[in-house]
């Protein structure tokens, strides 16, 4: 079932003001070849980022259009947020530590943050 | 505002019907009750897919490609208005869906499930299989989909690269499996009767 939430922790921040986020497509934050990262959610409602990647790092492959936010649509947000969804390729390696196959997964542009800069520690 | 009559979920024979049918259809009442869904836009739906949803439709469409070079191409590239060039929609439900078509060649299999619930390409597929919609099914092919594939009595040798599509959102994805050896001679028709739904999933060659 697609009730992926669970009872605590965090959800996904709210729509990001400018164009966007009062239902106008915004432009695409990531383009194929991008290294991201699926963020750590755990909202208490339902979600769309399945959570056996939640965490993990993955490429995105291709863009496929604009959706509704389904975060934002099961809450009641009106409008949703109207955003791009990425078909985002992980590693079985990476997901599981076994396996050589890849798992692509839909996931929608909030439920996705940059790799973070490399080497900016002391 | 009148709601029609329902009969999904009851038993013809007026028996209690199952804890799932009474759940689906509470659901439908919540839906109807919020404006999401009209219990009328849910009867068209539903008669539209019971119609016209079929393997058989996504066969046509993996025959042509087999036999079309350019029709190949253009299902790949975009595969809402190539099935379209067939008479094919994928506007049936509540809202239109992306078609993306991912095709096997001998260095690359491609096998989809949707391990939130259980979306496909309905209108090209026809109603789901048990087993699509299994929590063994949908847990296991994303982690070890090799020993699934073989399972189910495929086997794939070792320099194939496996690729599991998740339907998680508001695409679909469909197989174009390898066309069988030995078919050069076959016409259109013929060949769309060797593809399976299985192998519009991608568990079975073809």
């Amino acid at each position: 079932m697609k009730d992926e939430g669970g009872a605590t922790g965090r959800a996904l921040e709210p729509p990001r003001s400018g164009p966007g986020a009062e239902g106008s497509p915004p432009g695409e934050r990531f383009r194929p070849g991008e290294t991201v990262v699926v963020k750590a959610l755990d909202p208490p409602h339902h979600t769309r980022a399945p959570r056996y990647v939640r965490g993990h790092r993955g490429v995105v492959v291709e863009v496929h259009g604009v959706h509704p936010r389904p975060d934002d649509v099961v809450t009641g947000a009106h409008p949703p947020a109207m955003e791009p969804v990425y078909a985002v390729r992980f590693s079985a390696a990476d997901l599981w530590g076994e396996g050589d196959h890849s798992v692509t997964v839909n996931l929608w542009e909030a439920y996705l943050e940059p790799l973070p800069l490399q080497g900016t520690g002391p | 505002m009148s709601v029609p009559t329902r009969s999904r979920g009851q038993r013809e024979d007026g028996h209690p019907d199952s804890r799932l049918a009474r759940r689906q259809r509470r659901l439908e009442e919540l839906l109807e009750a919020a404006g999401v869904v009209t219990g009328a836009e849910l009867d068209a739906i539903l008669d539209r897919y019971l119609a016209t949803a079929k393997p058989a439709n996504g066969a046509r469409v993996v025959a042509r490609a087999w036999v079309d070079e350019g029709f190949r191409h253009r299902l790949l590239a975009d595969g809402n208005a190539a099935v379209a060039e067939l008479g094919f929609s994928m506007g049936g439900g509540i809202q239109p869906q992306l078609l993306r078509v991912v095709e096997n060649t001998p260095r690359l299999h491609n096998v989809v499930v949707c391990t939130l619930c259980s979306c496909y390409p309905l209108a090209l597929l026809g109603p789901s299989p048990s087993w699509y919609r299994s929590e063994a099914y949908r847990s296991r092919v994303v982690r070890r989909p090799r020993e699934v594939l073989e399972e189910f009595g495929l086997h794939l040798p070792g320099h194939v690269e496996v690729r599991v599509w998740d339907a998680s959102a508001e695409t679909r994805y469909m197989v174009v499996p390898r066309r069988p050896a030995g078919t050069e001679g076959m016409a259109e028709d013929a060949l769309a009767g060797l593809v399976t739904r299985r192998g519009l999933i991608g568990t079975a060659a073809v």
